[in-house]
């Protein structure tokens, strides 16, 4: 019995020493990152190891903002991500919402191209998509047979319009709606209540769990993302804080501090939602997953 | 007489329902068409042309693809995609599944545990390739100095060819577990606990257990990650944008930063279209032998 107690305190023990060893990889590299965004250049490059910096500055942060239009990149990413969080709800939950609550000819067709396009693997359409939106027409310069100028180019609508009701969107929600019961919509219906009125009434505010974990994934993606806008959002007012951030440490590759600070800068927001959504981010991961 | 009358207007609702439901679904539909349906049909188009953006697409038959063939750089990007796949994916599972495996005990904590191994997935690509940008340095960065403190030598990683897709990979797998540890746990919060109770009774040993009941318990939960760590990995961009710019000496330009070179950089759109749709078979190959071998494990 003694032996066996042991054992267990033995294993708690060990248990214990594998997490704090996982976790330190994982969090001294952040760790690491702001203690050299407050040390001096000459401290950074001096060798030592320490985390707390021996002269705090606040230096490199300055220099963020004073050799790149910072601000204007983060107003970029959050009206970009903030837009793609409502599109998304909104467009997204009204779709899933129809798959998982109403009933219409080509509701499974649909539903399955819908899933399907979520196997394309993104580079196949970057370029045509590219063409699409610099051929819109009467846009960005463009006459009305789409030519002449740069289209939807260099614009929010080049991030926006493509991802405004992703597949996934779709997908997540109508898992959620088609869990409700029908019945809610039937005596609405009884009632004489619109469509529009049951989705927007009876049935949204129920998704509130379901819409906010979509819009953490959807916000968190978008803050995120890094190819297409790069590819897309070209004119320096328009980028994007990692498109900024990854053009600043190709341009300064070896001044670490500044560039440590906008590593921070650029990972703060996403930080904070997580500290104030921390359950639905997790059990949104999990659920996501569970397809 | 009560039927009679409420089946006409329960008909005339239905329809009704009907046509708002394709009105939900509208502008989704629109989209997929707009960005999805037609780039698909433009880049078959594409790939058997010689668009280049400036001039009109001239048809060019099959020609991209024999040229894809004698490419030199394309077997390059393929063989790096390959070592960053075969590496990549065994090694995203085991840490996830060991990581959720570790955090399914029931001790003090757990939580905070959890939220700290996740913490990777928070950041960017690009911020958390800046970070070991930094920490990768072969003078400064702090992976050579802790192993300096052991008495190693450390490489010069991201500017050796024979350590720099090593880094990348190390990189991608620290910053993408976390993701797949959340969805392993709840697949191993779904096992109930009398098949280990009854495994215990039969006398397994904890690897015996792992063996009899978690694995083929988890199999779905393994399909669905082994597919999204393959995807994943036949498409990576960012890190070995950010880390190398595909060096050094081409040590890790991949399939997807070839084909961004070739359509974006030097505006070989057809070229570059021809590429994509062989990574896209490439990637269906792969996802369709992983589906047989988990039907076959079942």
């Amino acid at each position: 019995m003694k032996s066996l107690k042991k054992k267990k305190m033995v294993n708690r023990i060990l248990w214990y020493v594998a997490v704090t060893l996982i976790s330190l990889t994982t969090v001294l590299p952040f760790v690491w990152t702001i203690s050299t965004s407050l040390k001096s250049g000459g401290e950074i490059l001096g060798g030592s190891m320490n985390i707390i910096p021996k002269h705090f500055t606040l230096e490199n942060y300055k220099e963020v903002f004073a050799t790149m239009p910072f601000l204007n990149y983060l107003k970029n990413s959050l009206i970009l991500a903030v837009g793609g969080v409502l599109t998304n709800l909104f467009f997204g939950g009204l779709a899933g919402y129809a798959y998982g609550q109403l009933h219409f000819r080509g509701r499974k067709a649909s539903f399955m191209i819908f899933l399907g396009s979520m196997m394309i693997p993104g580079i196949v359409t970057m370029i045509p998509t590219f063409m699409v939106l610099r051929s819109f027409p009467l846009m960005g310069g463009n006459n009305i047979l789409g030519q002449g100028g740069l289209g939807l180019i260099n614009s929010y609508w080049a991030i926006l319009l493509p991802g405004a009701a992703g597949a996934f969107a779709i997908f997540f929600m109508k898992q959620f709606f088609e869990a409700l019961p029908r019945e809610l919509g039937e005596s609405a219906r009884m009632d004489g209540a619109g469509e529009f009125k049951i989705f927007w009434r009876v049935y949204l505010p129920l998704a509130k769990p379901a819409l906010t974990t979509l819009g953490i994934l959807t916000f968190q993606s978008g803050w995120n993302s890094f190819m297409w806008p790069m590819i897309v959002l070209n004119a320096d007012s328009m980028k994007t804080v990692q498109v900024g951030l990854a053009a600043f440490q190709y341009n300064h590759s070896t001044n670490y501090g500044p560039l440590m600070a906008g590593t921070i800068l650029a990972t703060l927001p996403i930080l904070i939602l997580f500290i104030f959504a921390q359950r639905n981010y997790v059990q949104g991961m999990a659920e996501s997953g569970i397809k | 007489m009560e039927l009679t009358k409420r089946r006409p207007r329960r008909h005339h609702s239905q329809n009704e329902q009907q046509n708002i439901a394709y009105l939900f679904i509208l502008l989704p539909v629109v989209l997929l068409l707009l960005f999805a349906a037609i780039p698909i049909v433009m880049a078959l188009f594409y790939s058997f042309t010689d668009y280049n953006v400036v001039e009109k697409p001239n048809w060019v038959g099959f020609s991209n693809f024999a040229k894809i063939f004698k490419d030199e750089y394309f077997f390059i990007a393929l063989k790096n995609t390959a070592i960053y796949t075969v590496l990549y994916v065994p090694l995203g599972l085991v840490t996830s599944l060991g990581a959720a495996m570790i955090l399914n005990a029931h001790h003090k904590g757990t939580g905070i545990f959890r939220t700290l191994f996740y913490l990777p997935v928070l950041a960017s690509s690009v911020a958390n390739a800046t970070i070991w940008y930094w920490l990768l340095n072969p003078q400064y960065g702090l992976f050579n100095k802790i192993l300096g403190f052991f008495g190693v030598n450390g490489p010069a990683w991201l500017y050796s060819s024979k350590w720099a897709m090593t880094a990348i990979v190390i990189m991608s797998v620290w910053m993408s577990f976390g993701g797949n540890m959340i969805i392993f746990l709840a697949g191993l919060q779904g096992i109930g606990p009398d098949l280990y109770e009854a495994a215990e009774l039969d006398g397994a040993t904890a690897w015996e257990k792992f063996l009899h009941v978690t694995w083929p318990q988890l199999s779905k939960t393994t399909f669905l990650v082994t597919t999204q760590l393959l995807i994943g990995a036949f498409q990576v961009f960012d890190q070995a944008y950010m880390l190398t710019k595909g060096g050094p000496g081409n040590s890790t330009i991949t399939l997807v930063y070839y084909i961004y070179n070739k359509g974006f950089g030097g505006l070989n759109m057809g070229y570059a279209s021809a590429l994509s749709f062989v990574l896209f078979m490439i990637i269906f190959v792969f996802s369709a032998i992983n589906m047989k071998l988990n039907r076959e494990g079942e």
